[in-house]
């Protein structure tokens, strides 16, 4: 198949990480482990020549290709992509902003299914990323792990016997792996408990984030918990100091939502209530709004208050609301005013058509 | 000394290089750290938290070092992959992986402040370490080998060549 039409069918999927399915799903959105790798015989990006950049391309692009999974993998040459691809790849989270906007020689490995991401040529030379709906993140290290394996038997990494896989920036050296879990937290946002929460994950040297990663806002009710020291500690160690503390931050949000449906039960209702009304009848929409309202109504169906959609459909919308997927399912480059129709055209047309359609849908071990 | 801020001892002794005039500050621990936070917001060029991070560290890398020193240390550069200490300063992004060993001293107190730790206990490759330390000479030579054909020193390009085929072929 060819790429052009691989994207066409991505964009009207909704992808591994935002199945809804897989331990504690009502909560934990997805679980991805993330390893930075260098080949020890070029500079780091900052210093490599464009030459550099596309030898290193190359070695890894036939590392990679020879792997056991390589029929699996789709090869995308950024540089040969347009800009609303680009950015298609950045919302499903399979590259990073970094990765969209570079420049030169780079490049990413994909598998139809969206369970793993090898970006060539970012801030490392090598960005392995595994990722699993739901809390998963011993099969994401197993999966991240055997592509590293498979990897370094075709080439030599830089390492160093003290300081371990050495990266362009200090904050990855060592075991280069980032773990990380993205929480859908609306009850710890709406009861004003979130703030407090995050100061204590800071203490414990564990770093939050939006849905897009670094730098980005927390939209949605989106955040992303991983760890911040990548060196002194083994990637066991490091995913187990995550692992202990989600079921602590999802019991938290339950011991909330509890709390909402008790203390103001009309409220509670009328408020998701309401967000679904406005995101099936609203003429213009922003994207921000619907991300606010859509974490409402996925809060609703997880308490039982909204029968009419299940959790994969408002998932799906979650991806298919944001820009570039906007406009690639609508076939046309759009500008900003003529999003927001759009938007609120595909979400009437995506509600109203469900209505009765999935309401058994839904684990619902929150409610 | 007292801190500039409060009462509490100055124990971190920083030099500001960014307004032109060097600016001396004498800070106790907790306002040294509330003043690298700050120093730290303003956006980093590559856009991303590990960058700005690296930044705000790199920054205490000046703690305890005089204008002049830190002057010093930002002029040396890698003889791998041509990096200057400045430019690692500014981007928070080093050159190649020869900069852990030619910057260790300054470093090492930085990983140390991010980590914790300074020795790595996870997962290894397979190949031994000699054999990345002898491929990360490749870069030295890649680059003497086109400094050697721009000056038109061929015997030395020659030699250069060779080498550069044998670590290759030594894989």
């Amino acid at each position: 198949m060819d790429l052009v039409r691989e994207l066409e069918q991505m964009t009207r999927s909704r992808g591994e990480w935002l199945k809804g399915s897989g331990p504690e799903s009502d909560i934990v959105i997805s679980s991805r482990i993330r390893l930075a790798r260098n080949l020890a015989s070029y500079p780091f990006m900052s210093r490599a020549t464009e030459a550099d950049r596309q030898r290193i391309q190359e070695t890894l692009k036939e590392a990679i290709l020879a792997s056991p999974d390589a029929s699996q993998c789709i090869y995308i040459d950024l540089e040969q992509l347009d800009l609303l691809d680009r950015q298609l790849l950045v919302e499903r989270q399979l590259i990073s902003r970094e990765l969209a906007e570079g420049k030169g020689p780079r490049s990413v490995v994909i598998d139809r299914a969206e369970r793993f991401s090898l970006m060539i040529n970012e801030e490392d030379h090598l960005r392995m990323t595994a990722m699993a709906s739901g809390l998963n993140l011993e099969e994401v290290w197993q999966r991240g792990n055997q592509w590293d394996d498979w990897i370094e038997q075709k080439v030599v990494y830089a390492f160093d016997e003290k300081l371990g896989f050495l990266t362009a920036c200090p904050t990855n050296v060592g075991t280069g792996i980032r773990v990380s879990v993205m929480l859908h937290l609306p009850a710890l946002v709406l009861t004003r408990q979130i703030e407090k929460i995050f100061r204590s994950l800071q203490k414990l040297d564990l770093a939050v984030r939006g849905l897009h990663g670094e730098g980005s806002q927390a939209t949605g009710d989106f955040y992303q918990i991983s760890n911040q020291a990548t060196l002194g500690l083994s990637e066991q160690e490091i995913m187990k100091r995550l692992g202990d503390i989600i079921p602590v931050i999802i019991d938290y949000e339950r011991k909330a939502r509890e709390l909402l449906v008790r203390e103001n039960p009309q409220n509670l209702h009328d408020r998701i209530s309401r967000a679904f009304g406005i995101l099936r009848t609203a003429q213009t929409i922003s994207s921000e709004e619907t991300m606010h309202l859509l974490s409402s109504v996925r809060m609703g169906v997880h308490l039982g208050l909204i029968h009419e959609i299940g959790i994969p459909k408002v998932n799906e919308l979650f991806l298919q609301t944001q820009p570039a997927h906007l406009q690639k399912i609508a076939g046309a480059e759009l500008d900003s005013t003529d999003r927001d129709i759009e938007r609120a055209r595909f979400l009437r047309r995506c509600l109203n058509k469900e209505e009765g359609a999935e309401s058994s849908q839904g684990p619902s071990s929150s409610g | 000394m007292k801190c500039q801020r409060c009462e509490k001892p100055a124990t971190f002794h920083i030099t500001e290089l960014t307004g032109g005039k060097p600016v001396e500050l004498h800070l106790c621990e907790d306002h040294a750290r509330e003043y690298l936070t700050q120093a730290g917001n303003e956006p980093a060029s590559a856009g991303s938290m590990a960058a700005l991070l690296a930044q705000q560290m790199a920054k205490q890398l000046a703690l305890g070092q005089t204008a002049d020193e830190l002057a010093e240390l930002d002029q040396q550069v890698c003889p791998y992959c041509g990096i200057t200490f400045y430019d690692f300063r500014h981007q928070g992004r080093l050159g190649c992986p020869y900069d852990y060993v030619f910057f260790e001293k300054e470093l090492h107190p930085l990983l140390l402040n991010i980590h914790g730790e300074l020795q790595h206990t996870g997962k290894r490759p397979t190949h031994p370490a000699e054999l990345s330390r002898r491929h990360t000479e490749l870069i030295r030579y890649r680059r003497q080998l086109q400094e050697a054909i721009q000056e038109e020193h061929y015997e030395l390009a020659s030699r250069l060549r060779d080498k550069i085929r044998e670590i290759e072929e030594s894989t």
